[in-house]
């Protein structure tokens, strides 16, 4: 089984990387960009193939790990 | 006092943090590698140094703040005894939640590299009774990552209950509010990105670190 976690900001909190790609979007023309936030995915290959065991464990996973609960949100995938 | 300089793969100022607190205090702290389970005998100060630990890989101090001797640290901190993390080390004990907020990419995006202006907002601490309140110092910075970042109720609370140690004179990275180092809200870990450790003797270029190791382990 593989798992698929999107790491990204929280609303509110600065993404200075993010708001260097809108700027440099902006000098190449592409004005339809008014924000950019960029984040981070993590793919995981798992054992096992109850998916909803694999879920809460990656869950811990990134609650102890993968992502820092002050910054960051997160979502999991699960695939297989 | 007996002192500890955590090691991680990629600590950069462990020997700094070594130099320094033997000068203060005539002893040499022991080393202690982050795969140790146990802090030596009789440890009472730990200092958590600066560096690029885990090469800053996932997040900057996330994997070191969970490494084997981490839960020794944080149940050491919990019995009231003196923690300091500096730089990379303030980032680990953000991360390992003994302290408050996070650190994030500087707002400039360039790694800065210069000798900061700081102002002493609290020298009631144990970190920082040598100084005067209001104090001036000059202490060298280096990090791509000291953004210091916390929710507006957190950054009101560490406010009001005097966590805030250590100010930025000319913010050089974003701080929330000029923020350069804090303490836990029992006041015995502090997290600061200047480098203490890197302005205690003259060929430094400055001494004005010199008076927290002073505060901390006993003038010389």
């Amino acid at each position: 089984m593989k798992a698929k976690i999107h790491v990204y900001l929280k609303p509110g909190v600065l993404d200075p990387q993010g708001a260097a790609v809108a700027g440099a979007l902006h000098n190449m023309g592409y004005d339809e960009v008014t924000a950019a936030r960029q984040g981070k995915l993590i793919e995981l290959d798992l054992t096992g193939d109850d998916a909803e065991a694999a879920r809460k464990r990656v869950d811990e996973m990134c609650a102890k790990l993968l992502s820092n609960p002050v910054i960051e949100s997160y979502s999991i995938e699960l695939d297989g | 006092m007996k002192s500890a300089v955590i090691v991680f793969p990629g600590s950069n100022c462990d020997r700094d943090a070594h130099d320094a607190i033997e000068k203060v205090t005539g002893h040499k702290p022991a080393m202690v590698w982050h795969q140790e389970s146990d802090l030596p005998e009789g440890t009472e100060f730990i200092m958590v140094p600066g560096g690029f630990s885990y090469g800053d890989y996932l997040r900057c101090g996330a994997m070191a703040s969970r490494s084997a001797i981490m839960p020794a640290i944080v149940a050491h901190a919990a019995t009231g005894a003196p923690v300091l993390g500096v730089c990379n080390g303030f980032q680990i004990l953000t991360e390992s939640g003994l302290l408050p907020g996070a650190l994030m990419r500087n707002a400039g995006l360039k790694f800065v590299c210069e000798k900061a202006k700081l102002t002493v907002e609290n020298a009631n601490t144990r970190f920082t009774s040598h100084y005067e309140g209001g104090a001036e110092l000059i202490v060298p910075i280096a990090h791509h990552d000291g953004n210091y970042f916390a929710d507006a109720d957190t950054l009101d609370r560490i406010e009001g209950e005097g966590q805030v140690v250590f100010r930025y004179g000319n913010n050089p990275n974003g701080s929330a509010r000029d923020i350069a180092g804090i303490t836990n809200e029992q006041g015995n870990v502090m997290g600061m990105m200047p480098h203490p450790e890197r302005a205690v003797d003259a060929n430094h270029g400055g001494t004005d670190g010199l008076k927290l190791f002073e505060s901390l382990l006993g003038s010389a």
